[in-house]
């Protein structure tokens, strides 16, 4: 065991620092979440990207830097910490790529994969239905067989920040023959084309964050099917683990809110009392947490063990923290942590209230806590599914 | 950065592991719940063959040398077999501190034969009245006013008290405080004094680990076994919640111990506050399983027919001693703001 980490990480840890001070703009930019927002935090991406730094992990073909999995948390723990832009690119370079790199062909990654951590294509995720949601194999949209591809029917909801991507990807249903997991296939399809609507859904926080997508005959070639026809539940399920786990929200992302907590106690402590006093130490503890929890798995990966079903633990802990974190805030602020972003009198830009009501989310996507609850119950502890 | 045990370090805490298997079952447990410490004896020379008992000592002294980090997994396996007497006392941080801090007569009297199983070391901090274990110990090393002193059993009147866990056998102890008594002065008595109470709180945690991963077994077992409504009660969702996050506190709390054995072992600067951190983690995390634990086992559990109740107990009494959770969040907090 060694916690310490190697010269050579801690130069790289340096070589992002000095970058990250010298780039991250001074401003923070509008949310990502709203269009005019999503336009500049693209061209910050296009910045990230040129400079290396969008997609570290990835080989140095797709526009990366072959990092390590360890110099890759260490990343994301310089970039919070320097209060850079959210990544819209998120949902191409976390969920989608990890698929592309264990399924795709050389065709699809050359394709696609400089692009999108550029962000000059951008991704949604399309895996939820109107009536499939955390039973996500009950889906009904379909894709039928057609002359050098595929048509795609049906509906696709809370699709995040869909209203502004240009494609998106999800199962779809092509052996009608099959019921629930099996007969899917996961495709990529586009969001500007003949036969698909996108309508934006306003999130608990008003911003235009969700989308329903509606597909009426939408051809696309074979070229954008993952993995094999009728495979697509082992394809979508053998990624999902990145997105419960370390990918969607590292320690580094935590650390920084558990830092600006301290701070706002700070600030706030004469209005102080010993109870919110311990909740802001549990937050700082909750994060620390969750950082040696992830570099002991990241450990593990690194000698080939699969994170697996594990990753089921990691979600719940980190998005119940997080809401938590925030409550903290929000109780030391007091009255005024109902003044909203937009609210010139508003502590901190109102971001508080804005990172709660994100945080709320937390515990739902990716999966509801309750599946998660049940998976490590089912699969970690062996208990009985009925 | 490598977050993980070497490969001798995983194969001693497997010998240490099938010795409480063979020889720490359950009802050895309980007979030493039930007033007879002497059914421990042979799981404790047998420990002490393997080496584990001397494991901190020099090598001359018939020791390994080994560091906190290297006694963390084996702790953990003592924590799961809830193995009773002052192991951890003599082991982890008796020895290590007698070696430091004694002199030539009382190492030559106490070092080897506390490393080789025929002593037993307790250790009284910061005038400490109670002392588990006290009337089966053949030694005392307690700090009185700030002053380290080593104490022969003979010499001290114990008054057993009783501890909510009886295989614990706390004593109120008394000494006449003698010269011959007092370990070196020619070395930093406060600085090693401080380093045996870190080791403690770490020892400490590393068991509450293990109690917890019991605790959590036993759960899991009676959740598949116990059948209601025509069905295992832990294929209901209730119960099973409730189990995936008794894990997640636990799986939590892993991570924090090992850290902070690291850390004490390499001499970091954060070594105090990870030690706090791993105490709070244990702790907290082995009394909400213990919770989790006895709601799912029902009735049943409610009872000290079922063995639930030792781990329960011993994971209680755990929590609560060489700094409870008040204790170290308030050295976190000063840490941290």
């Amino acid at each position: 065991m060694d916690l310490n980490f190697t010269p050579d990480q801690e130069a790289f840890r340096e070589e992002c620092r000095s970058w990250l001070e010298a780039n991250v703009p001074t401003e923070p930019l509008p949310s990502g979440d709203t269009r005019e927002g999503f336009r500049k935090h693209i061209e910050w991406e296009n910045e990230l990207f040129d400079a290396g730094w969008a997609a570290v992990s990835w080989p140095k073909q797709y526009g990366g830097r072959e990092a390590s999995l360890v110099e890759w948390l260490i990343f994301e723990e310089e970039y919070y910490r320097a209060s850079a832009p959210s990544r819209v690119t998120q949902n191409g370079i976390f969920l989608l790529a990890p698929t592309l790199f264990e399924f795709g062909t050389d065709e699809q990654k050359d394709r696609i994969l400089r692009p999108m951590a550029r962000g000059d294509v951008t991704w949604g995720q399309a895996w939820s239905e109107p009536n499939a949601g955390s039973d996500l194999a009950s889906l009904t949209s379909t894709a039928k067989r057609v002359e050098g591809g595929w048509r795609l029917s049906g509906q696709k909801t809370w699709s995040t920040r869909a209203a502004f991507c240009d494609m998106a990807y999800g199962l779809f249903r092509t052996d009608p023959a099959q019921s629930r997991h099996r007969g899917l296939t996961y495709f990529m399809f586009p969001l500007r084309a003949e036969g698909v609507t996108v309508r934006g859904v306003d999130r608990l926080d008003g911003d235009e964050g969700f989308a329903e997508i509606f597909l009426e005959d939408v051809f696309v070639p074979d070229t954008e099917v993952i993995g094999e026809v009728n495979q697509g539940w082992r394809v979508a399920m053998a990624t999902t683990s990145s997105e419960r786990g370390l990918t969607l929200r590292s320690p580094g992302r935590f650390m920084a809110v558990a830092s600006r907590l301290i701070d706002l106690y700070h600030r706030y402590r004469d209005r102080s009392d010993p109870v919110l006093r311990d909740r802001v130490i549990q937050a700082w503890m909750d994060a620390q947490a969750y950082r040696w929890f992830t570099f002991q798995t990241v450990s593990r990966m690194m000698q080939g063990e699969p994170i697996g079903d594990d990753s089921s633990m990691n979600k719940v802990f980190w998005s119940e923290m997080d809401v938590r974190t925030h409550e903290t805030a929000l109780a030391l602020i007091g009255e005024a942590s109902e003044l909203d972003e937009g609210s010139e009198s508003a502590i901190d830009r109102g971001q508080w209230m804005k990172g709660y009501q994100f945080a709320l989310a937390g515990p739902i996507y990716a999966g509801t806590n309750e599946i998660q609850r049940n998976i490590i119950a089912e699969r970690v502890l062996g208990l009985p599914r009925k | 950065m490598r977050f993980a045990f070497t490969d001798d370090q995983k194969m001693l805490r497997d010998t240490v592991r099938d010795v409480l298997q063979r020889e720490c079952a359950p009802e050895v447990v309980r007979t030493v719940w039930e007033g007879r410490p002497e059914a421990a004896a042979s799981v404790w020379a047998t420990l002490a063959e393997t080496g584990l008992i001397g494991m901190a000592a020099p090598q001359d002294a018939g020791g390994m040398a080994m560091t906190e980090l290297d006694s963390i997994l084996p702790l953990e396996e003592i924590g799961y077999a809830a193995l009773p007497g002052p192991l951890v006392d003599t082991m982890a941080v008796g020895i290590p501190l007698l070696d430091a801090a004694g002199t030539d007569a009382q190492k030559a009297q106490w070092l080897e034969a506390a490393a080789s199983g025929h002593a037993k070391i307790v250790v009284a901090f910061e005038d400490q009245v109670i002392v588990p274990h006290a009337t089966s110990a053949d030694v005392l090393i307690a700090e009185r006013g700030g002053v380290a002193r080593c104490v022969p059993m003979s010499e001290v009147s114990a008054i057993p008290e009783r501890s909510v866990d009886r295989a614990r056998q706390l004593a109120r102890i008394h000494f006449d405080e003698r010269q011959s008594h007092r370990m070196r002065d020619d070395v930093d008595g406060q600085a090693l004094l401080s380093l045996a109470k870190e080791r403690a709180a770490l020892a400490t945690a590393a068991q509450l680990v293990g109690l917890s991963r019991r605790m959590l077994d036993m759960a899991v077992q009676y959740a598949k076994d116990r059948e209601q409504f025509g069905k295992p009660i832990g294929a209901q969702q209730a119960v099973k919640h409730r189990l995936a996050n008794a894990l997640i506190e636990q799986e939590f709390a892993r991570p924090m111990v090992y850290r902070a054995g690291w850390s004490l072992s390499t001499n970091q600067e954060t070594a105090q506050v990870d030690v706090s951190l791993a105490k709070i983690y244990a702790g907290e995390a082995a009394t909400f399983v213990a919770k989790q634990a006895l709601q799912v086992h029902g009735a049943i559990g409610y009872t000290i027919e079922c063995d639930l109740h030792m781990w329960m107990k011993r994971a209680w009494a755990l929590a609560a001693t060489h700094g409870d959770s008040a204790f170290h969040r308030e050295r976190v907090g000063r840490h941290v703001l």
